[in-house]
């Protein structure tokens, strides 16, 4: 039986952690490198990295640090962040990442979608959309949640899924560090109009809320950053609680 | 000992690449390259694949002279031969992803879309599934039955002789996910990706 995964995200600025709240006020609070490692040790069934500004600044870091992370941890590891087209994700590739989200170029020029699922395969492509409540509908945000691109989110994921991602990384940009639990709702929209797998990020701020995002999300893997990265909780103390309440994990 | 990585255009191979060379460590040589009589003289061989089945027979037909090399280290030589993801998918007379594609036909059988049974399976199969065991397989040696491995694919293997298949893994049905006959080994999953037990499986296969 396929397993729920868990997957923890680091917010990566010049090449060190840092997790913002609402993308805002952030803290630096170590090596990705080690933290991934330690991730990775843990349980994780993915790693993700996301380059916070990246599309703001000098992008070398990056690539170090993915491609000293792929030394070091041998299960997925996904890289986002200012991703503009197939020559990123070519160099993201090639340092190391398996699959690379891809969020406001998605928007821009969804042809990138087409030409990069088409060149690498739909199994690398994750598109993240960043989606703030509206009304009875989602709006897709982009550069990071500051730009209001006025599309229907669920529309768009389903186009995304036409294009040839491979996987969708659904952020609620109302939850994202609040730690309130996931937008269900919007994740549940998503994940039963689309049929490729869905990441529900934005807002955990306890284990319940990973089990809220799989039961009443349909989610197929649940994403957090803040519950482990300030060691909250273990990645395994997550699994043993999913798993005590049913959910298929690996364990 | 040479183990050879085929660098054919397939796509990313950068993930199979490091965990070789963490399993290596200097005790083996690991080779990557699509150079015809490196990979003659080498001991082993991984056929990796990513993207489509189309794809990537496209590209092993796209670099001279290179299946017919295959051939001869996989049929002629009988050496050990370990092909992941698309890499096992290529074993087959046919694959059927974008368009009728000839395969390799190292062993026969077709490549066909996973049934998810009215989408009730969402497509892509990504992530962590079991793997049941059905034949020993000397690539999982110390590996137990109902380990988890990480998969990515939309299309299945259906090999015409069922004894070839040493593994399945449930997703709507018993979907094969490694394969051996004589010298030639598959895995769909990929055990680059599969954290300490899939490094597991590239050191036994290393270790032939």
């Amino acid at each position: 039986m396929l397993k729920n995964r868990i997957i923890p995200c680091l917010d990566v600025k010049n090449g060190r952690v840092v997790k913002g709240i609402n993308f805002v006020d952030l803290k630096d609070a170590g090596d990705p490198v080690e933290q991934a490692k330690i991730y990775s040790d843990g349980g994780a069934d993915e790693i993700c990295f996301l380059d916070i500004t990246a599309s703001n600044e000098n992008r070398d870091t990056i690539y170090d640090v993915v491609e000293r992370t792929s030394k070091n941890c041998f299960v997925p590891l996904t890289v986002g962040g200012g991703v503009r087209g197939v020559e990123d994700i070519n160099k993201l590739l090639n340092c190391g990442a398996d699959k690379v989200s891809i969020n406001t170029a998605a928007v821009q020029n969804p042809e990138v979608i087409i030409e990069s699922s088409k060149k690498f395969g739909s199994q690398c492509i994750v598109v993240a959309i960043d989606a703030k409540k509206n009304g009875n509908k989602w709006e897709v945000f982009t550069h990071g949640g500051r730009n209001n691109t006025g599309l229907d989110t669920v529309e768009f994921a389903k186009k995304m899924e036409d294009s040839g991602a491979g996987e969708l990384l659904v952020t609620s940009m109302d939850r994202d560090g609040t730690q309130i639990g996931y937008d269900n709702d919007l994740m549940f929209k998503i994940s039963s109009t689309v049929n490729i797998p869905v990441i529900a990020s934005g807002g955990v701020g306890n284990l319940d809320h990973l089990v809220d995002g799989i039961k009443l999300g349909n989610a197929s893997a649940v994403l957090a950053a803040s519950i482990f990265h300030y060691g909250t909780h273990s990645i395994n103390e997550a699994k043993q609680y999913l798993n005590s309440k049913g959910i298929p994990v690996r364990i | 000992m040479n183990v050879t990585i085929v660098d054919y255009n397939s796509g990313n191979i950068s993930s199979v690449i490091n965990s070789f060379k963490e399993v290596a460590k200097d005790k083996v040589n690991i080779e990557v390259t699509s150079d015809l009589n490196k990979i003659k003289s080498s001991d082993k061989v991984v056929l990796p694949g990513q993207g489509s089945f189309k794809s990537c027979v496209d590209a092993l037909n796209g670099i001279t002279g290179l299946v017919e090399t295959l051939n001869e280290f996989v049929i002629t030589n009988k050496k050990p031969l370990l092909g992941i993801c698309v890499g096992l998918q290529m074993f087959a007379d046919l694959g059927y992803e974008e368009t009728e594609t000839k395969g390799l036909g190292w062993i026969s059988g077709k490549v066909l879309k996973i049934d998810n049974q009215n989408n009730k399976f969402k497509l892509p199969h990504i992530g962590w599934n079991e793997i049941s065991i059905i034949k020993e397989s000397k690539i999982f040696k110390d590996i137990e039955n109902k380990s988890h491995m990480y998969f990515v694919h939309s299309y299945e293997f259906i090999p015409d002789d069922k004894n070839v298949i040493s593994a399945t893994t449930d997703y709507s049905s018993n979907i094969v996910c490694s394969v051996e006959k004589e010298n030639i080994f598959g895995t769909q999953f990929h055990p680059e990706k599969s954290d300490k037990i899939g490094l597991q499986i590239i050191n036994n296969f290393m270790n032939l």
